[in-house]
């Protein structure tokens, strides 16, 4: 078939969201969102509140539905429901505001659970994995321990490590610090820069810009559903060129 | 005037308890299967189950007991020709067993409901997010988690079936408490207070034990978060 040699192409975007629309009723929440992210690249996504950042995140492993448009994950649209989504799901590793751990699972059941059930990998290996990911993010000591005995950030840190067992494609962020205490925000977020070095294509909707301005390979800015901007972060930052992008940056940066 | 004791030998209260605990344990056991059945039901992705499901629980909490025990035997009974046994006793019982696990059943299947709820959106966005079909997130995630939320108010619907079993009166189990309670004070006019008493602190008995080993479990099976 013609598509899939077009598919096989060179410089493909890894993900790609084009004329994606949605409502919740009379709500506009998505208009005409058009995104194409390359292989290794970390876009992030900023704007105010309601703008539909996360919204979008969660259309792109389809927690949340469109009412129209086209993404597609590595060539391959999203499927509609079933075995194909879930398919697609693993490839594609999700971290939320509020961690979503398993409550009823240890720290390393959390990590092994998917690769076991979804992979069929052999329990032994997939704790091998667990616990290597684990010491990667700085959580190993905690393996047999419940989620709610941790702190935030080593909840955050562990979710990032149950996402990256099933070893993804890319790797969406839905606000990950945002549900933190200030002093363990940056223990999240230098994982999330290591990630980023080591070339993983990362979608992060975050309010922090500093982490935005370091390791961002580009900025999105969205207000009331739609993208406005698309820019390098020394260009988004230094020379915002719509009004909107100006009024949220003069509001966020003058302290 | 008759003494307690006078009374207890003439009259097999112990026995009339073993009935309602018999009769409480049957349709326990039914309730309990038909209460699972009914809430998979209910959050099943097929509307058409959802809506039979919901509309047996809203139908069964909302009708008297004493109405579908009195239906079990003139109307399943009588009316029908449907029996279990030639033995009017042996009958009357399974025809109590049933009414009572049928009216039990609805509030089994919203106590497990309200486990349910307990379970935050987000588990099973997180367990879908990493490729989990839907039973596999039900079965590894949800319904554990459900199942230790609904221990206090299963524990609660246990009791109240406890203290309901005495209306198998209605469909003419003549053994059980309430039927024996009425007899007693019959004969035994100037004693209805003991009589009473009895009775009643029999079921204190049965039922606090009941009640504290739910709340214990309650705490100890709690999910944190």
């Amino acid at each position: 078939m013609p598509e899939e040699y077009e598919n096989k192409g060179a410089g493909r975007p890894l993900v790609e969201l084009t004329h994606v629309e949605k409502h919740y009723g009379d709500l506009h929440v998505l208009k005409d969102i058009n995104l194409q992210v390359s292989k290794g690249e970390v876009v992030v996504v900023v704007g105010p509140s309601g703008s539909g950042k996360s919204t979008m995140c969660r259309t792109i492993n389809r927690l949340e539905t469109i009412d129209s448009g086209d993404i597609r994950i590595d060539g391959k649209p999203l499927p509609q429901e079933g075995k194909a989504l879930a398919e697609l799901r693993a490839e594609v590793g999700m971290v939320f505001q509020s961690f979503n751990l398993f409550a009823n699972k240890t720290i390393l059941e959390n990590v092994t659970l998917a690769p076991i059930k979804v992979r069929h990998m052999d329990k032994k290996k997939a704790e091998d994995l667990a616990m290597e990911l684990l010491a990667r993010v700085g959580v190993d000591s905690q393996a047999q321990k419940m989620p709610a005995q941790l702190s935030g950030g080593q909840q955050q840190r562990v979710a990032i490590a149950r996402a990256l067992a099933m070893q993804p494609k890319v790797m969406l962020f839905d606000e990950p610090t945002s549900a933190l205490d200030p002093e363990m925000v940056n223990e999240v977020l230098d994982v999330m820069t290591e990630l980023a070095h080591e070339g993983m294509t990362m979608i992060c909707v975050t309010h922090e810009m500093g982490f935005a301005r370091r390791v961002a390979d580009r900025i999105v800015f969205m207000a009331d559903g739609h993208i406005l901007e698309q820019a390098t972060p020394a260009q988004f930052f230094e020379h915002p060129q719509t009004d909107r992008a100006r009024d949220f940056l003069s509001k966020i940066l003058t302290h | 005037m008759s003494s307690i004791h006078e009374l207890l030998t003439q009259y097999d209260v112990l026995g009339a308890f073993a009935v309602n605990i018999e009769l409480t344990v049957f349709a326990g056991l039914l309730a309990t299967v038909l209460g699972i059945i009914l809430v998979i039901m209910r959050i099943s992705p097929i509307s058409s189950l959802r809506a039979v499901a919901g509309g047996y629980v809203e139908l069964f909490k909302n009708m008297p007991l004493t109405i579908i025990m009195v239906f079990m035997v003139l109307g399943v009974y009588a009316q029908l020709k449907l029996s279990f046994s030639d033995n009017f006793d042996v009958n009357f019982f399974w025809l109590a067993v049933t009414g009572l696990g049928l009216y039990t059943a609805a509030f089994v299947c919203e106590a497990l409901r309200s486990g349910i709820n307990t379970v935050p959106l987000g588990q099973a966005e997180a367990a879908r997010a990493l490729g989990l079909g839907f039973t596999q997130t039900a079965r590894q995630i949800i319904l554990p988690q459900a199942f230790r939320g609904s221990v206090a108010p299963l524990g609660n619907t246990l009791i109240a079936l406890l203290k309901n079993s005495t209306v198998a009166a209605a469909a003419s189990v003549a053994t059980e408490t309430s039927s024996l309670m009425s007899e007693m004070i019959e004969f035994h006019a100037d004693a209805i207070v003991t009589i009473f008493l009895i009775f009643a602190i029999g079921y204190v008995i049965l039922i606090i034990p009941i009640g504290m080993i739910t709340t214990y479990l309650s705490n100890k099976l709690a999910v944190r978060r």
